[in-house]
């Protein structure tokens, strides 16, 4: 009796001593740590968003921590998620790779933010896990998959806007008679090797519009799929009518962005972020770009890809949930993306109410808007409307981009990557 | 003959080396060999049979990733053991700055792979690159080393030599520096050439050394990744990926119960090679 007695007060005491430092520790500084990706508008945006966080909160601080973009990048999040060794606060993608972190348990409930309120509903559908709770708030604006081109060579040579694909490969032909370089690609940054046939998704909804559907359930498949399988025919065409540039395999994101706005290239088919590491490198292009949509058989029928800008996260296993969610508050209202477009100026269309795009947008933003605003004119990117997506997408298109391999082939070893990432995801018609 | 010697150490004293052995290694092993059949996310493990193995043979990069494997294991290997023997027997010979020469040729090992890797893809870049823009200035048009599929991975293994060879060649001095000089001093005397000298003396005296290189080089070679992966991700498409790349990738996209089952298969694959040499290569060994 005596000894449990002993073992209770021990106990009472031990929980007056965690008060006592928790109510300290509340007094005292949180240092909040944060994992984002390194490209440089993300880093900036942080950079604006923590600054302005800790100024109207003096006892808040951050420890920002930049990870590399892409299939490593996934790795580390997926890894550290696991192991609950993550940052108190990270962005990463959302939609179907937002889907494969497993939301439900490993990220904090975000669905009583005050915010919550502010953020439009298509954001919110891509950062929802299968439970049914919102568990993220968007980093940035809106993007679209299509196609940079440079402003100069168009007037040059009296080009037009394709609507079609023809009109497209028509273009390229007298950009490339003029003996300038029709389309750059980079194939050393592999990601951006897969733009032609994630930005066609527009036009494969359009065509078949249960595509998505059907292939989540293991019912369509890219092969099969005519209007699916034109992303590769188009990798393959570029390629074989000689229009890229001659470091195709070596060059990088950084260096197509800069040839299209130089104009030593006239089309880079890229996602809208791309403008912000033209006005980090060539301030003087920003405006020498212009973006339109990849256009696909039917003119009539053309509209734009849309990419959900990345989310922003608490991981369940914080110790800093609360804090954490005041400042993802923040993010998510018109003044953090106030902050976001001072540092690096508007990207495209933001998803938070109330926070207007400034009058003096570059040119390529403002090519994109038309899309966004005349309704009905813009699909989202497969990634968004399903959770399946192969990730030896961007190796077969490199293949199919450098000629190694048949377009018609790539669309079914593409099929086989799908039905691997369907099995390993446990999900269900696989 | 085959009563076991007591140890001269009682259980305490190797029981710390025991527990490491055991955490470290052993568990480690069994566990590999139980997440093989499962599909496993790192938290929970569902046991899926040998549905790994039948995905990952039935994947088209890793057939090719197979055959990649083990031109290059035996390419680099057999180019480290041709040129470390000629460069060890160069700087075993009496030249102007031996010491020197030593040490500048053993550098490459000691510099970071990924560095190496990164810098050369640097000067293999196909229009900008110093091996390119050098040949160009002669008047020829250099080729795509990294970015041409058929001879990316090439490219890789010339790089994996140059930075290897200097191991290869130190194994060989010090082989070569066992070799008594009377040997030589008695061939010379009985009318060798220096041809002669090297395939009947050097070489057969040299054995044990060459032995060292080609396994340790051979295996090297087999689960190579770094330099590969610094250079060209086993890019372009699939067209230098080798085992070990192709099952980082299945764990970088969070496919962990596979990735393990190629690790157990790039484990059996190491053994099914090296075991069988080393044997016949000690069985040779007794006839000397």
């Amino acid at each position: 009796m005596t000894k449990v007695t002993m073992r209770g007060l021990l106990m009472i005491g031990a929980a007056v001593a965690g008060f006592g430092l928790m109510a300290h520790g509340a007094m005292a500084d949180t240092t909040l740590t944060l994992s984002s990706d390194n490209n440089v508008d993300t880093v900036k945006a942080f950079d604006a968003l923590t600054k302005a966080y800790t100024a109207a909160h003096p006892d808040i601080k951050f420890e920002i921590d930049n990870r590399p973009g892409g299939a490593e990048g996934d790795n580390l999040v997926k890894t550290r998620l696991s192991t609950g060794e993550m940052a108190d606060i990270f962005q990463y993608n959302s939609g179907s790779l937002f889907q494969a972190l497993k939301p439900d348990k490993n990220l904090a409930d975000l669905s009583d933010l005050p915010n919550q309120a502010n953020i439009l509903e298509s954001f919110k559908l891509v950062v929802t896990s299968p439970d049914g709770k919102v568990r993220g708030v968007p980093f940035g604006a809106a993007m679209g998959g299509g196609i940079y081109y440079n402003k100069k060579i168009y007037a040059d040579l009296g080009l037009k806007i394709p609507t079609t694909w023809k009109d497209f490969i028509a273009n390229c032909e007298k950009i490339k008679a003029a003996g300038k370089v029709a389309v750059a690609q980079t194939y050393k940054d592999t990601w951006s090797s897969q733009l032609f046939v994630l930005a066609d998704f527009y036009n494969v909804q359009a065509a078949v519009p249960n595509f998505a559907a059907d292939y989540t359930a293991n019912k369509a498949k890219y092969a099969t799929t005519p209007a699916a399988a034109k992303g590769f025919d188009h990798l393959q065409e570029v390629f074989k009518a000689g229009y890229l540039n001659k470091d195709f395999g070596a060059a990088t994101f950084s260096e197509g962005m800069k040839m299209v706005a130089t104009g030593t290239a006239a089309h880079y088919p890229m996602l809208t972020f791309g403008i912000g590491d033209v006005k980090q490198n060539e301030p003087n292009n920003v405006n020498d770009i212009g973006f339109f949509a990849q256009p696909g058989d039917d003119a009539t029928k053309n509209g734009l890809t849309v990419w959900m800008p990345s989310g922003v996260y608490v991981p369940a296993a914080s110790k800093h949930v609360k804090e954490a969610k005041d400042f993802l508050n923040f993010v998510a209202s018109a003044e953090g993306c106030k902050a976001m477009i001072d540092a690096n100026g508007a990207t495209g269309p933001y998803l938070i109410k109330g926070c207007a795009l400034p009058k003096d947008v570059p040119a390529s933003v403002a090519d994109m808007l038309p899309y966004f605003q005349e309704g009905g004119h813009t699909a989202p990117a497969l990634e968004f409307v399903s959770p399946i997506k192969g990730p030896a997408l961007e190796q077969i298109t490199v293949e199919v981009g450098s000629g190694i391999r048949p377009a018609a082939d790539a669309a079914a070893l593409y099929d086989q990557d799908v039905a691997k990432q369907g099995k390993q995801l446990g999900l269900p018609n696989w | 003959m085959n009563m076991k010697q007591p140890s001269p150490y009682p259980y305490w004293f190797i029981a710390p080396a025991a527990v490491v052995y055991t955490v470290l290694f052993l568990v480690p092993t069994a566990a590999s060999f139980w997440f093989c059949f499962t599909r496993w996310d790192l938290d929970t493990a569902q046991f899926i049979g040998l549905d790994n193995f039948r995905q990952f043979l039935s994947e088209p990069s890793l057939t090719g990733g197979l055959v990649n494997t083990l031109i290059y294991a035996f390419i680099t290997s057999g180019a480290k053991t041709v040129l470390g023997l000629l460069l060890a027997v160069f700087l075993t010979s009496k030249v102007f700055g031996q010491g020197l020469m030593r040490n500048v040729m053993f550098f490459p090992t000691l510099v970071s792979t990924i560095g190496v890797g990164i810098t050369f893809s640097t000067l293999m870049h196909p229009t900008r690159g110093v091996f390119n823009v050098a040949l160009a200035a002669l008047g020829i048009d250099g080729p795509g080393w990294l970015v041409d599929p058929r001879l990316a991975l090439f490219s890789i293994a010339i790089v994996d030599v140059w930075k290897g060879v200097g191991l290869a060649t130190l194994i060989y001095i010090a082989g070569l520096a066992s070799i008594s000089p009377e040997y030589y001093d008695a061939a010379r005397v009985d009318g060798a050439r220096p041809w002669d000298s090297f395939w009947k003396i050097t070489l057969p005296l040299v054995r044990p050394a060459t032995v060292t290189v080609i396994i340790l080089s051979l295996i090297g070679g087999l689960r190579s990744f770094d330099v590969i992966w610094a250079m060209t991700r086993g890019g372009p498409g699939f067209a230098s990926d080798v085992l070990a790349s192709v099952i980082y990738k299945q764990y970088q996209a969070g496919f962990y119960g596979l990735a393990t089952a190629g690790n157990v298969m790039l484990f059996f694959l190491i053994a099914a090679i090296i075991l069988p040499l080393t044997f016949w290569f000690n069985a040779r060994q007794v006839e000397f």
